[in-house]
């Protein structure tokens, strides 16, 4: 994957590029006893596409929430666009979310439900038929509006409720796991459409996702959430490529850490080179495991010196039974110093 | 496995379990017409002489004013408390809050002889007189739990995500209420108020505890047939009662119809699980 350090700039960002769209300072947020974000402090960029990640009870859906203003912080700002909206309600924030379970009006059609935001905010009728119709033509489904959303199937309920927010024009679009109730294909799908639809609206969008895949492919920036704080944040290619913790490895990819003189490193899978026994550097060790993935092998070796990786091998001429018979056999392993990476043990003292 | 006689056979049953539940009041329906004060098979003609009479009859009259005095009352109290109780219970965790669900639920349970025993001595030993508010409250007992179990199992299938949809996309509380909380849950307040009339309308046994000298229709018609006396004119009452609970049931299934709620096969199905809540109750 290419360096993500900047994506296309939509002409919006080059002059708002001194304040960031969202911007939040030392937000902290607790229900009782429990730390749901314990400090976050992050600017997001207009126009940036930028993602949540993290594990569930990591914080990053509280963190959408207060951007939301579902929920207030107990601690800290919340910024949009320079202005703060931190005691701000909902309907008083120029943000639209897309929800996990779309949220769709069950007694409203599909029309309907794409013009409520219009219809609350006072815009005229024949305004809001038009931009109702633009925004079910943006999302592919200009057919459906006399519907009820009971009527659609999951995805098209999904980019109803992407409609629905976008018709507002807000100034950030906030995403919360949108895919997470539809089926892989049609996930795989969606991603590339929602890009392509952030790219064509040119408009800031914060999206939380628990899946690693899904923060990589459409990313701009993403930050890593553990336990109410950011691990990391940057592109998905910094992330995916020089993890800053050893959670944020685990997390992303596979965790792949081996201990030498008390300092610990990591190499990604697929940057080291498996060699027979024979020479002299690199790690030695026993294949413990063979798994044929299709696509790739997965061997786990186990190193004399203590510790064990993961190595990922393209099925290039290998078939699957020279691959499963390589088991037991001893190896030597190498990569290229630029590679591995020294780790920290985490963010948290 | 569902073979031709099968079917045969459940189609036969189907008919004569919809002829025994029908045939008692289509009977009623034809004696009202009876031009004989004489209940005898066949009728020996047709008259409209008994609705006259039952209309001008200031007992009737004055029984079914009671009645729906007390009815509409009772919907009243039964609406506002029950889908308060409904609203708190879904939405806040409080201590007691399993007890009041209990608590709610526990007088539809209780045999009607036992309620109205209750509130007589209640009532005796509180020194109040029986009157229709006496009847009102014995029926609210009742009827409150109905609306309740109806706003809350709407409550709990309307993800709470549709209200901050709503405050999301710039309603604010009152819009929010307006387009999105009331028409989720009209149909819910209409079926439980209708249900909650019916309950308290045709209600007998905490009634002859709590009316005293008080008739309302049911009661009425009760008495009159242990007397054994003006049996057309009950049985012209009992059809115009019947008649008087079909027409507000159909005008709420079309209301409840275009709300849209119910257009949806999953609401309808939703909407019978509910009514299966209430009656399992």
């Amino acid at each position: 994957m290419a360096t993500h350090a900047l994506p296309e700039t939509p002409p919006r960002q080059q002059s708002a590029r001194a304040t960031p769209d969202v911007r939040l300072v030392g937000v902290r947020k607790t229900y009782g006893e429990v730390v749901a974000v314990a400090r976050v402090d992050l600017e997001i960029a207009a126009g940036e596409f930028f993602t949540l990640l993290g594990p569930s009870g990591s914080g990053k859906t509280t963190t959408l929430r207060l951007i939301a203003g579902f929920e207030q912080p107990d601690a800290g700002e919340v910024r949009l666009a320079g202005v703060d909206i931190t005691h701000r309600p909902p309907y008083a924030r120029d943000v639209n979310t897309v929800f996990q379970d779309y949220a769709l009006f069950p007694h409203m059609t599909v029309g309907e439900n794409v013009g409520y935001g219009l219809r609350v905010k006072g815009v005229p009728r024949r305004e809001r038929a038009r931009r109702v119709a633009e925004a079910l033509e943006l999302v592919r489904l200009p057919n459906v509006a006399a519907r009820k959303p009971v009527q659609l199937s999951g995805g098209q309920r999904q980019r109803i409720a992407l409609a629905r927010s976008l018709v507002n024009h807000p100034r950030v679009l906030l995403l919360d796991e949108p895919l997470g109730a539809l089926d892989l294909k049609l996930r795989q799908e969606m991603q590339i459409e929602l890009k392509r639809i952030q790219q064509d609206v040119g408009l800031t969008f914060v999206y939380v996702t628990h899946d690693q895949e899904e923060a990589l492919t459409m990313s701009d920036r993403l930050a890593v959430f553990s336990e109410g704080r950011i691990e990391q944040l940057g592109t998905p290619a910094e992330v995916y490529e020089r993890p800053a913790t050893e959670f944020v490895a685990g997390f992303i990819g596979v965790s792949n850490i081996i201990e030498r003189d008390g300092r610990r490193f990591t190499v990604r899978p697929e940057k080291i080179e498996m060699r027979d026994d024979s020479g002299r550097s690199g790690e030695r060790g026993r294949i413990r495991d063979v798994v044929y993935v299709g696509m790739f092998t997965r061997y786990i070796v186990e190193l004399d010196s203590g510790g064990e990786l993961t190595v990922v091998k393209q099925n290039l001429e290998s078939s699957s039974r020279e691959a499963l018979e390589s088991r037991g056999k001893r190896v030597r392993l190498e990569w290229r110093p630029e590679h591995t990476f020294e780790i920290g043990t985490g963010g948290r003292e | 496995m569902e073979s031709g006689a099968t079917r045969f056979g459940l189609r036969i049953w189907t008919v004569l379990v919809v002829l025994f539940l029908w045939l008692p009041l289509v009977l009623i329906g034809i004696y009202a017409f009876n031009s004989s004060n004489i209940q005898s098979w066949p009728i020996p003609g047709w008259t409209l002489h008994w609705f006259a009479t039952a209309w001008h009859n200031p007992d009737v009259r004055s029984s079914l004013w009671l009645s729906v005095r007390v009815g509409l009352i009772t919907t009243g109290i039964a609406l506002v408390l029950g889908s308060m109780a409904a609203f708190a219970i879904h939405r806040f965790r409080f201590f007691g809050r399993e007890s009041v669900s209990f608590l709610l639920i526990l007088p539809i349970a209780l045999p009607g002889i036992i309620t109205g025993m209750a509130l007589n001595s209640f009532f005796v030993f509180a020194g109040l007189g029986l009157s229709p508010w006496t009847i009102v409250i014995g029926h609210a007992t009742f009827c409150v739990v109905v609306v309740y179990n109806n706003v809350l199992a709407r409550l709990r299938r309307t993800s709470t995500s549709l209200l901050e949809a709503s405050m999301d996309l710039g309603a604010d509380g009152w819009q929010t209420f307006r387009f999105v909380v009331w028409p989720v849950l009209a149909t819910a307040l209409i079926a439980g108020g209708l249900l909650a009339f019916a309950l308290s309308f045709d209600e007998v046994i905490v009634t002859t505890f709590t009316a005293g000298a008080q008739t309302t229709l049911p009661i009425f018609i009760l008495d009159n047939l242990r007397q054994g006396q003006q049996f057309p004119i009950i049985n012209a009452v009992a059809l115009a009662v019947i008649v008087l609970t079909v027409i507000p049931v159909t005008i709420a299934q079309r209301l409840t119809r275009d709300t849209g709620v119910l257009r949806s096969t999953a609401a309808t199905a939703a909407a019978a699980a509910e009514s299966v809540e209430v009656t399992t109750v």
